[in-house]
């Protein structure tokens, strides 16, 4: 049992999450496609943690679902804790917007009909929310005018860096940020990640959602990996200074098609959720396959990280 | 081949700020070009100036002597988006897709990794980065002679990124295509090009 309040226990977190989505295939027929099998993510206070993994593993359906905002067809099981406590529906309808706060990845998120300064400020007109959001726009060099503006007149670059701003003027414990930097540039994209930075050396636990290896290895503390739907490697940034470091097969992939590691490749392509292969989803393209592949995968501790592969050592 | 742009100008806004302006550059087969800006300086501009969806106010674009705007039918020069879902038709399966392009040998579509069972899906039941690479085996017909990527690999995961850019740089010095490519990553852009231009100091570095 952890204790409540204590320091270095998880403020998030999530074990053996599944999401299914229910689709009708012709007339009436229902299927299930399993799109999240096997989550597991933990974030602790003043903790960074980047969620790598390739588009379609679940990432962002993971930020959706920590914030009760998946789609009507979607059903979630998880063993979700958030402070200790079980994290529910209605405690996520109540703690979302204060506490937890996310950070979309699409722009559509924002609303066209609002002005960006009241989009921001979500309504409240007091000096010190004025006074903070005045700093944020001079941080991201964004002019006062973007204020009285609507979404629609800013690039593609200012609405990314408004939907930043919006997690950043809250003062919260939980911050979820799906792919908050496509579309900045290298400046400014280090820029946004030093501000969920300090959001968590000032005490919260922040979770990153990106493709963006690199980014995520100069602000993370840990790196947590997913591979179609399922939590595959849990490493610390220092782990990736070295292949030999690494624990699973697809991270040292990932490792080796860094273009400063050599840009190297493995052939194939992730399992589409209709077709999976038994036991671990990596290994129809993994390059140490045995038999032992075909056996349910257990997540277990491997120097100080954890893994999902049998023949990791 | 040889690609030449003379005293490119453009403004979005009539006596507004000129967003390029007065930009040359010539590209031959065997060159590959990267762009270098911070956002909104004119990269994406500049890369549809080149193949021919808007006009420059100043200046002209010519592949071979002859300008870009009075080519006809398939034109040689080549344009992969940065955002796959709409460089696509919604209402065509990806095999019409790939019909578009200018004679898609198989050996392109199998050297991207493109399965076969991808070919009667719809974009909408494909990811982001398995569209791009049909955005990418469209590109590549046989008469194509230049490529101008804007930020092709920006939202793919990095071995998506390294398995397209390997193929595509192949592709690339064998045919001889000429090749300007806009992406923010640094490391990548070393990797891929003989030559950088930075549009904000129009500094040049050669391989």
């Amino acid at each position: 049992m952890v204790k409540y309040n204590d320091k270095n226990a998880p403020l998030l977190k999530i074990n053996n999450m599944t999401v299914t989505f229910t689709q009708y295939d012709r007339g009436l027929k229902k299927t299930e496609l399993p799109v999240i099998r096997d989550l597991a993510v933990e974030v602790r206070p003043g903790e960074t943690v980047a969620v790598i993994g390739s588009s379609g593993s679940g990432k962002s359906l993971l930020a959706h679902a920590v914030m009760g905002v998946l789609p009507y067809n979607a059903e979630m099981k998880a063993d979700m804790t958030y402070d200790g406590e079980l994290l529910d529906k209605k405690r996520i309808e109540m703690l979302r917007g204060n506490e937890m706060v996310m950070v979309p990845q699409s722009l559509s998120f924002l609303n066209p009909l609002m002005k960006i300064g009241q989009q921001i400020k979500k309504g409240r007109n007091d000096n010190e929310t004025n006074k903070r959001l005045n700093n944020i726009f001079e941080q991201f060099e964004l002019d006062k005018k973007v204020m009285n503006m609507y979404p629609f007149e800013l690039s593609g670059g200012m609405n990314r860096r408004v939907l930043v701003s919006t997690a950043l003027i809250e003062h919260p414990r939980l911050v979820i940020a799906d792919e908050p930097t496509p579309g900045l540039d290298p400046a400014m994209a280090k820029r946004a990640m030093s501000h969920f930075r300090d959001m968590a050396n000032n005490g919260a636990a922040v979770l990153v959602i990106t493709h963006d290896l690199e980014l995520a290895l100069e602000t993370a503390d840990r790196v947590s990996v997913f591979y179609s739907g399922t939590t595959i490697e849990d490493a610390s940034v220092k782990d990736f200074e070295k292949e030999e470091y690494l624990r699973h097969p697809y991270t040292k992939a990932l490792w080796h098609a860094m273009p400063r590691n050599g840009f190297k490749f493995i052939s194939g392509n992730q399992s589409y959720v209709k077709n999976l292969p038994k036991g671990c989803v990596f290994s129809p393209r993994c390059p140490f396959k045995t038999k032992e592949c075909e056996l349910t995968q257990e997540y277990r501790s491997l120097r100080g990280g954890k893994v999902r592969c049998v023949n990791a050592k | 081949m040889k690609l030449e742009i003379k005293n490119i100008s453009y403004a979005y806004e009539k006596k507004g700020k000129k967003i390029i302006s007065d930009f040359n550059l010539d590209l031959e087969g065997d060159e590959r070009v990267g762009l270098i800006a911070p956002s909104g300086y004119g990269k994406t501009t500049l890369c549809k100036i080149l193949s021919g969806y808007i006009k420059p106010d100043e200046g002209n674009v010519f592949c071979d002597g002859v300008p870009i705007t009075k080519i006809k039918g398939y034109s040689p020069i080549q344009m992969i988006w940065q955002q796959p879902e709409f460089a696509v038709n919604p209402v065509l399966r990806m095999k019409e897709v790939i019909e578009e392009g200018d004679d898609i040998e198989d050996r392109i579509t199998e050297g991207l990794g493109i399965e076969k069972d991808w070919l009667s899906r719809f974009p909408n039941e494909l990811s982001g980065g398995e569209l791009q690479r049909f955005n990418i085996a469209r590109a590549l017909g046989k008469r194509t002679k230049f490529l101008i990527c804007d930020e092709i690999s920006t939202m793919l995961d990095l071995i998506t990124q390294s398995q397209i850019w390997n193929f595509l740089l192949e592709e690339v010095k064998t045919r001889k295509i000429g090749l300007i490519a806009v992406s923010h990553n640094s490391e990548l852009m070393k990797l891929i090009c003989t030559k950088q231009i930075n549009m904000l100091t129009g500094e040049v570095t050669e391989k």
